[in-house]
């Protein structure tokens, strides 16, 4: 703040300009500057550090501002006195606005008054005005404390005032300083504070402090530095030109007459006693702000109301609720709740064109003739042509006043009625009082009549009048425009009357009218000299008692003067007696309206007559703009549409519109019609060019009467307008544009195009002539037609029809019949009505309307079989989900289609045991088929639950490796030399139908057939078909024995094994091959039928089917009984014989997609006729692995075509009790693994058969196995592990897949398994792997992938330092390094307290290690970050065992027995069945035998055996061994061995059944079938 | 047992025979593409003749009116039923090459056979489900591999429809004439027959006098 002394001196020589505006601002902020130093120096005020020379400045100042003051004084008074002569007194009004008065009121009225005297000149200055008087009263409000200074109105006088010498004195010195900006702002912002008086004092305060700021924070020294010339700008100019755009709208009330127009006074509504309703609040000070600015606009005062208010519209609040409180007629129900149950009514009306079936009556018809349209106005008229329209109208009505000739006839009929007043009178001599009363009646009726003449007379002669002048104006404006464009001409044609005769003929009748009116005013007269005479009486009356009143009051001065005074205040006014009607007048004035409504006599009749015989000017000699209006008519045309019942029938040519605006259609329209009519209607439409049609206007033309037929109609015509708006840039008028004839522009008029259709309407005539009417009765089809046939209402009047009961009354008197149909309705409603009243319903309907559309009763619905067959079917219920074609009548629906249902709804809580042959397996199959329906049930609804990869197929996103992959893929050669699988595409399974699906197994090869022995033959020594376990383990795999017999290789056919397949009982086989290793490379085609043709996901996953794949001998026998024949000819019978088979279910299919292995040849044990050859010798380079394993092996590919997508888990959460941390861990212990090897299976948790989720190394425990094989073998452990793993083994097998439709691995702990006897590999694997350690061994679950049954769960242990993998359901174990194994990949370890990941290259058992502790190798669950935090087991602590039930097995074994037997004969149905019971009973002691050796070692000798006792038979049969589950697997496996269908004559059979008990009920089921044929 | 006229007084099925042809299709930007169709009906509906599926040929736009790709492809078959629910619909799948040649979907649509009798003409507007991402989308034009549904008769059905988002793309107009047996005697009122609206009368067009 470097301000020079001068500048400060400048300051102070200003009158203060900046004292005025600032010290207001400082004032305010109270505690900042203002109020810390004393306000000495007004420029310092402005200056933030300290001046050093206030004191100096303060001296210079004080002396400029006495001179100053003085200067003032002396103006200000001279002022004053010029301006007080001018203006005596300023509006008291304004003084009220300035409140706290002191001394200087009077100053402040001058200078109001100084300020009012520019702003008079302007009525728009009052804004201004209030605003100077505020901040004058600020301005003394500061003034009282700052004496010093100069006060506020000489510095105001300073501004306004022009007093030379201080202003050049001001000016001189503003020239040569720098600072004198300053004082212009300072002067600025003086005007501000005058100006911003309404704004709020922070704002005006913050505007200065940050323009304070502004000023010199951006001002460097040099700015100080640099010499301006002063930009002094007049304030008052500046003032004025701000005044030009700023208007800040007061706050004060403004004056009601400002408000108002000029000389009216405000009224108020409310006052005149009118409701005028309260207005919203709007507070006072808006609502002045509001007005003083609406006032500033032009038409400010069309805002307010007549009572100078605001106008408004009253609070649309209401202060009460309006909707009527609801009062129930029950109790108890709230009101609104209460439902009313209304039937489903049929609308009659969306019906009504519609025929119904029986009233059909044969086609009516309606003739529509459309004649023409005339417009009457159309935008393209000229002037002239309105006026020709015009005078058309005119015309026309004077010809139809002319045909009524009303004139004429009223003319007659007072000249008729006079007749009869006069002979009346004449005949009066009679005295009759009758004719004296028909004389007034007639005289009344004359004069009646004389009236309306008059009015007639004179509107024919205004008609006419207007006829000639509307021609005379046409005629004008054709000398105008000098060109005709209609062929209007008026004619006048004069009838020349006979003078005397009319004069006469005038005379009288105005002599007589004359008398007549004398007459009338006579009576009058009389009337009111009656009158008169009565009202005279009165007055006279009253007169009297006046003056008498006057006397008493003289006499005595009466309180009640000022009573009287008011009596005599109204002085009665004498009554004036009536005038006489002087003859003179009444004549004037009958010749004066005679003169004005009737032709004069003498004067010729006028008759005009229009005709169309002018000559219409030829376009090509019109001007331009009347040339361009023709045109525009010629372009235009038009159309009528005829809509019947709003819809549109018909229509008329397009035509165009003539150039006198008519158009003529003349076309007649038959409409066929069956109802009658609701409407009709015609549509006009214009149309402009090529451009489409607009409408104009609709016409309704009234449906015709019954009578009015076809011929007989004139044509009617209707008259139509339209509201349209046109403007046209010719000659054409528009409309609804108006336009004026007159030159100035004056009488302007408005015409809308408007017209006339000349058409009829009328019914059309039958052949027979009979009119072609519908009946009219159809008009009313809305009324009920039982209340239209009986006349309810007359008999109990309209109330009666809404009081039932009432109603019901009358029914039952009325004796209507109930059962004719035309009662129906009303009986009906009778009855809802009086049985409705007495039910409450007590009860919440929440779909009301469902009863609507229930189409049928529930009971009905329930008994209707092909309803309830649908109804399954949606259901989904498993018998009838894909059922095809319901049929569409009851009769044909089978009872039969239930009863399986039935059956089966049945039998879930019946056990049976015929099925089942066993009690507890039939409450286990009934459990299991609860807890799969419960699963099932879950599953549907997840069903229905889409992904969008369930309906979208997208290619997953390619990483850049595979995107650049691909790319290089493209230049890869299209046929490479060795061609990779390709992936196929897979089909969803939705789009599929029976035999679109086939199975395809190719049979490559098998391995070590078992080959025949002929029955001579020395029995060879058994190869070694069996191995010990501890000859496994514990001695190196020794060489085999030499058992190559020496005879085998001059042996020509050892074997001829062919492989049959059979699927769904379809059977494929291969051709013969040759040898004990034969190669078939076979592809076999079996078609895949799915149950019920449903070929949805889940019906797949539940296919129960399996593939059995048999390996069968074929023997020829020769068949030759002759040997003299040999010579000639071959007869050889072929015989087959089952050497083994394998089974892969079809779900192992489907959810592998192929399997490609080689799988071990399920054969018996014993083989009747065969042995195993060890061929070293050809095979000599598989035999290292080989020879380790026994068994025959056969290679397969199988594989579904088209490949079919396997269904997906339910995408669903389980509820879980584990810690929601452990899951969290283990998700992500799931993720990291599936990241690494997303082809590894990692499970850490799975589902429990309640559908929990658990982790999954609860399920690992140490449990018991059954004493009772621990005791069979006390001492060899390993023995012991072997009969263990063969228990669990002969727990029947049932796939989850099968039984939970694919839905989920449910995991049952092994107390429930071994209850439920049933189970998947999983519960086999945890049971043996359990009883594994609880024997003390080191075991693991293993979760890999095996063949055929895909991903599954096997058993680990730890023997002797070697590993052995068991698989649970076979019983079987493996070497580690055994390359028969089934299991092909390892995936994770699991035992009780840890989950081992593999994270090894390999997951091929023969290649990994299993060696747990290396964490390169195995990523273990829990480590050292995650301890194991002590999962309990959710096994339980021991496993109690039934002991074994001989007596129920063998009753079992005889059942089966049986069962097997008659199944046999039953496949054998043409050839008889002899069993061989000799050989049977052999069998049956044997089959223990197999039991106890575990089917091994004991073939040799029971050959022997068998040989020994049957003899000559050759004897093919074998022992099949399966665990028990129920018969049908039993049936299934017999059949599949083919042994029935031998066809030998003299065939025998033999058939034994063993089961042998072991603990918990297992059983193991031996079952020795074999074919007997004599030899020779 | 019912004799042969007993049979034709109660029918135990309704025939529906629909015969017409896919008309052509408006595909603006793509060009020879072709067609395929299939029915999908419920489970109560048979085909007792015709072709339930088909594909026609393919079909270049013309130089004169090139925004039609005319196909007049004839479809015919005869349906039996019991059941009028899961009426038969027609769903038509258009495919044809992409910028590089690749045999890409164009468009889905399904309509239902008209079930009045008569000549009727559908426009169906087609669609094709959109790429879940816009790299997806790139990658899918590059590799000339779009997203398709898993079945084109997923258009048919409601059910799962929400989880996909489509784009429309183009239009196929297909007539059909349909003819129906024995559909009202067994009491199934899909024809207003006795529809005998003034405007429809025979006689309604009137004599034109002049």
């Amino acid at each position: 703040m470097n301000c020079s002394e001068e500048s400060q001196t400048t300051i102070t020589e200003l009158p203060e300009p900046a004292g005025v505006a600032e010290p207001r601002a400082q004032l305010r902020t109270g505690g900042t500057m203002a109020a810390a130093r004393p306000r000495d120096a007004p420029g310092a005020l402005r200056e933030l550090p300290p001046v050093p020379s206030t004191s100096r400045t303060g001296i210079a100042e004080l002396s400029v501002r006495q001179r100053m003051r003085e200067k003032l004084k002396a103006a200000k008074s001279k002022a004053e006195i010029t301006l007080s002569q001018e203006y005596p007194s300023p509006q008291p009004r304004r003084l009220k606005g300035v409140r706290g008065r002191n001394p200087e009121v009077r100053l402040d009225k001058v200078s109001d008054n100084d300020k009012f005297r520019e702003m008079r000149e302007d009525e728009t200055h009052l804004p201004p005005k209030v605003k100077f008087r505020d901040s004058v009263k600020k301005l003394k409000h500061k003034s009282t404390f700052q004496n010093d200074f100069p006060s506020e109105e000489e510095a105001y006088n300073f501004f306004t005032f022009n007093f030379d010498a201080g202003r050049e004195n001001m000016k001189s010195g503003a020239r040569k300083r720098n600072g004198l900006n300053e004082e212009d702002e300072a002067e600025g912002e003086c005007v501000e504070t005058h100006e911003d008086e309404q704004e709020e004092d922070e704002t005006d305060e913050d505007v200065h402090l940050i323009k304070d700021e502004d000023l010199f924070m951006g001002r460097t020294d040099e700015d100080f530095v640099v010499m301006k010339p002063a930009e002094c700008e007049n304030y008052s100019e500046q003032l004025k030109r701000e005044k030009e755009f700023l208007f800040i709208p007061s706050m004060l009330t403004v004056p009601v007459s400002e408000k108002m127009p000029e000389n009216m006074q405000p009224r108020y509504l409310e006052d005149e006693g009118l409701y005028t309703g309260e207005r919203p609040f709007v507070s006072q000070s808006n609502q002045n702000i509001l007005e003083n600015r609406i006032l500033r606009q032009e038409q400010g005062k069309e805002w307010f109301g007549d009572d100078g208010k605001i106008l408004a519209l009253p609070n649309p609040i209401k202060q009460s609720p309006t909707r009527p409180p609801i009062f129930s007629l029950e109790e108890g129900i709230a009101p609104e709740l209460e439902t009313v149950y209304r039937k489903a009514i049929k609308m009659t009306s969306a019906n009504q064109y519609f025929v119904g079936p029986g009233d059909f009556q044969g086609l009516f018809q309606l003739d529509i003739d459309i004649s023409g349209l005339i417009f009457t106005h159309h935008p393209c008229f000229s002037r002239e042509h309105v006026l020709a329209a015009k005078l058309a109208q005119l015309y026309d009505q004077y010809l139809a006043r002319k045909q009524k000739n009303l004139t004429k006839l009223l003319t007659d009929k007072l000249h008729a009625l006079r007749n009869a007043v006069q002979c009346s009178i004449e005949g009066a001599g009679d005295g009759v009082p009758v004719a004296q009363q028909s004389i007034s009646e007639y005289k009344m009726e004359v004069r009646e009549t004389r009236r309306l003449r008059d009015a007639e007379q004179e509107k024919d002669r205004m008609l006419l009048k207007t006829i000639i002048k509307v021609w005379k104006q046409m005629k004008s404006l054709r000398d105008f425009q000098k060109f005709t464009n209609t062929p209007m001409k008026l004619y006048l044609r004069k009838e020349e009357v006979d003078q005397q005769s009319d004069e006469k003929a005038y005379e009288a009748e105005i002599q007589a009218e004359i008398k007549e009116l004398l007459e009338e005013y006579m009576e009058e007269y009389e009337k009111k000299m009656e009158e008169y005479k009565t009202e005279l009486q009165d007055w006279k009356s009253w007169k009297k008692m006046q003056k008498s009143k006057k006397k008493k009051k003289k006499k005595d001065i009466n309180e009640d003067e000022e009573s009287e005074d008011y009596d005599f205040d109204e002085e009665r006014i004498k009554p004036i007696p009536p005038k006489t009607a002087s003859r003179l007048e009444i004549e004037q004035q009958v010749r004066e309206k005679a003169d004005s409504c009737r032709r004069k006599p003498g004067e010729p009749v006028l008759i005009p007559e229009l005709v169309l015989s002018g000559n219409v000017t030829p376009t090509e000699e019109c001007p331009r703009a009347e040339v361009l209006r023709r045109e525009d008519v010629k372009k235009r045309s038009a159309f009528i549409k005829v809509l019947f019942n709003s819809k549109e029938v018909s229509r008329t040519v397009t035509r165009p519109i003539s150039s006198d605006f008519r158009v003529h259609f003349g076309q007649i329209f038959n409409l066929q019609i069956i109802n009658w009519p609701e409407s009709l209607k015609l549509q006009i439409y214009e149309t402009m060019g090529m451009s489409s049609s607009t409408l104009l206007a609709e016409v309704f033309i009234p449906v015709p009467e019954t009578a009015v037929l076809t011929g007989s109609t004139p044509l009617e015509e209707i008259e139509f307008s339209s509201n349209q708006r046109v403007m046209l840039d010719h000659e054409g008028v528009g409309s609804g544009v108006s336009f004026s004839f007159e030159a100035d522009g004056s009488n302007k008029m408005t015409l809308m195009t408007s017209g006339k259709v000349s058409n009829s309407v009328s019914w059309a005539v039958g052949e027979k002539g009979i009119p072609l009417i519908p009946p009219i009765s159809q008009q009313n089809t809305g009324i009920p037609s039982a209340l239209k046939n009986i006349d309810a209402i007359a008999s109990i009047g309209t109330s009666g029809l809404t009081d039932m009961k009432k109603l019901a009354k009358w029914a039952a008197e009325a004796k209507l019949d109930p059962n004719d149909p035309n009662n129906a309705a009303l009986m009906q409603l009778i009855m809802v009505a009086t049985s409705g009243e007495a039910q409450v319903p007590d009860f919440f309907r929440l779909e009301q309307l469902q009863q609507e559309f229930n189409f049928v009763s529930d009971e009905e619905f329930n008994r209707s079989k092909r309803f309830r067959l649908l109804r399954l079917r949606s259901g989904e219920v498993a018998e009838f989900r894909n059922y095809k074609q319901v049929p569409l009548h009851e009769r044909e629906i089978s009872e039969k289609i239930f009863q399986d249902y039935e059956k089966r709804l049945q039998e879930r809580d019946v056990i049976d045991s015929k099925n089942y042959l066993d009690a507890h397996r039939a409450i286990v199959a009934n459990y299991l088929q609860k807890v799969r329906e419960s699963v099932i049930n879950r599953f549907l609804i997840a069903k229905h639950h889409f992904l969008l990869s369930d309906l979208v197929n997208e290619e997953d996103i390619l990483s850049l490796g595979i995107l650049g992959l691909g790319l290089f893929k493209l230049a890869e050669p299209k046929r490479p030399l060795r061609p990779r699988r390709k992936e196929r595409k897979k089909v969803t399974a939705q789009n599929l139908s029976d035999g679109d699906i086939k199975l395809l197994v190719n049979i490559i090869r098998a391995y070590d057939i078992p080959v025949r022995k002929t029955v001579m033959s020395k029995l060879q020594q058994p190869s070694k078909s069996s191995r010990s376990f501890n000859e496994m383990f514990a001695a190196s795999p020794s060489a085999q024995s030499p058992a190559s017999s020496p005879d085998w290789a001059f042996n020509q056919v050892l074997v001829r094994p062919f492989v049959e397949v059979s699927f769904q009982r379809t059977v494929c086989r291969t051709t013969t091959a040759e040898g004990p290793n034969p190669n078939w490379n076979e592809e076999l085609e079996l078609p895949f039928r799915a149950p019920n043709g449903d070929y949805s996901t889940h019906s797949l996953q539940a296919v129960k089917d399996e593939v059995f794949i048999n390996v069968f001998d074929e023997v020829l026998h020769d068949a030759v009984e002759d040997d003299r024949e040999r010579g000639s000819g071959i007869h050889t019978r072929i015989e087959r014989h089952w050497l083994g088979c394998v089974k892969i279910p079809f779900t192992t299919i489907y959810f592998q997609a192929r399997i490609d292995g080689t799988f071990k040849v399920n054969i018996p044990p014993v083989l009747l006729g065969y042995s195993k050859e060890k061929n070293l010798g050809m095979e000599r380079g598989y035999d290292s692995v080989r020879n380790l394993s026994e068994g025959s092996y056969i290679t397969l590919f199988i594989t579904i075509e088209p490949q079919l997508i396997p269904g997906e888990s339910v995408r669903e959460k389980f509820d879980t009790q584990e810690d929601e941390k452990l899951l969290q861990a283990a998700e992500k212990y799931e993720a990291e693994c599936t990241s690494k090897f997303p082809s590894r299976q990692c499970l850490t948790t799975v589902i429990d058969l309640d559908g929990k989720t658990v982790f999954i190394t609860r399920y690992i425990k140490p449990l018991n196995p059954p004493q009772e094989l621990l005791d069979a073998v006390p001492n060899r452990s390993h023995t012991a592990a072997e009969l263990v793993a063969r228990y669990v083994a002969l727990i029947p097998f049932l796939p989850d897949t099968v039984s939970f439709a694919g839905i989920c691995d449910l995991w049952s702990t092994s107390d429930q398994f071994l209850y439920l006897l049933a189970g998947d590999e999983e519960e086999h694997a945890v049971l043996l792997c359990n009883y594994f350690l609880g024997m003390g061994k080191k075991a693991w679950l293993i979760i890999g992938n095996a063949i055929p049954e895909g991903p599954t769960a096997y058993v680990l242990t730890l023997e002797q330092s070697q590993y052995v993998i068991w698989n649970p359901s076979t019983g079987c174990f493996y070497g580690q390094y055994d390359t028969f194994c089934p299991l092909q990949n390892v995936y994770c370890l699991i035992s009780s307290d840890n989950i081992w990941f593999n994270i090894q290259e390999y997951d091929s058992p023969v290649r990994i290690n299993f060696d747990i502790s290396k964490p390169k190798h195995w990523k273990s669950f829990f480590s050292r970050s995650l301890p194991f935090p002590g999962l309990s087991s959710i096994q339980p602590e021991e496993l109690v065992y039934q002991h074994s039930d001989k007596a129920a097995a063998e009753e079992l074994q005889s059942r089966i027995e049986k069962i097997l037997k008659d199944k046999i004969m039953e496949w054998r149905p043409t050839r008889p069945t002899r069993w061989n019971r000799y050989c049977t009973s052999t069998l049956r002691n044997f089959l223990p035998l197999l039991e106890q050796n575990q089917g091994k070692d004991v073939e040799d000798d029971h050959q022997a055996e068998l040989q020994k006792q049957l003899g000559d038979y050759r004897v093919s049969g074998f022992p099949i061994h399966m665990p028990y589950s129920e018969v049908r697997p039993l049936i299934e496996a017999v059949h599949s061995t083919g042994v029935h269908s031998i066809d030998v004559s003299n065939v025998e059979f033999a058939l034994a059944v063993y089961i042998h008990p072991y603990p918990q009920n297992v059983l193991s089921v031996w079952i020795y079938v074999a074919s007997l044929v004599r030899n020779g | 047992m019912a004799t042969g006229a007993a049979a034709m007084a109660a029918p135990s099925v309704f025939l529906l025979a629909v015969s017409g042809e896919i008309e052509s299709g408006q595909f603006p930007g793509f060009d020879d593409l072709y067609c395929k169709f299939c029915f999908v009906y419920g489970q109560d509906w048979v085909p007792t003749a015709g072709l339930e599926e088909g594909i026609s040929q393919i079909t270049s736009k013309s130089d004169v009116s090139p925004t039609t790709l005319v196909w007049n492809f004839p479809i015919d078959i005869t349906f039996k039923s019991t059941n009028p629910f899961g009426w038969p619909q027609i769903v038509l799948s258009v495919y044809g090459p992409d910028f590089f040649g690749h045999d890409v979907v164009r468009g889905y649509g399904a309509v239902h056979v008209p079930f009045t009798p008569g000549r009727h003409r559908r426009t169906i507007a087609m669609f094709v489900p959109e790429s879940t991402s816009m790299l997806q989308q790139f990658t899918s034009w590059l590799t000339g591999r779009r997203p398709e549904f898993t079945d084109p008769k997923v258009v048919a059905q409601g059910e799962g429809r929400e989880v996909t988002r489509v784009r429309s793309q183009g239009f196929v107009t297909i007539s059909f004439n349909v003819m129906t047996k024995d559909l009202k005697k067994l009491g199934y009122d899909v024809t207003p027959s006795d529809l005998q609206s003034p405007s429809l009368g025979p006689g309604a067009q009137g004599l034109h006098k002049y």
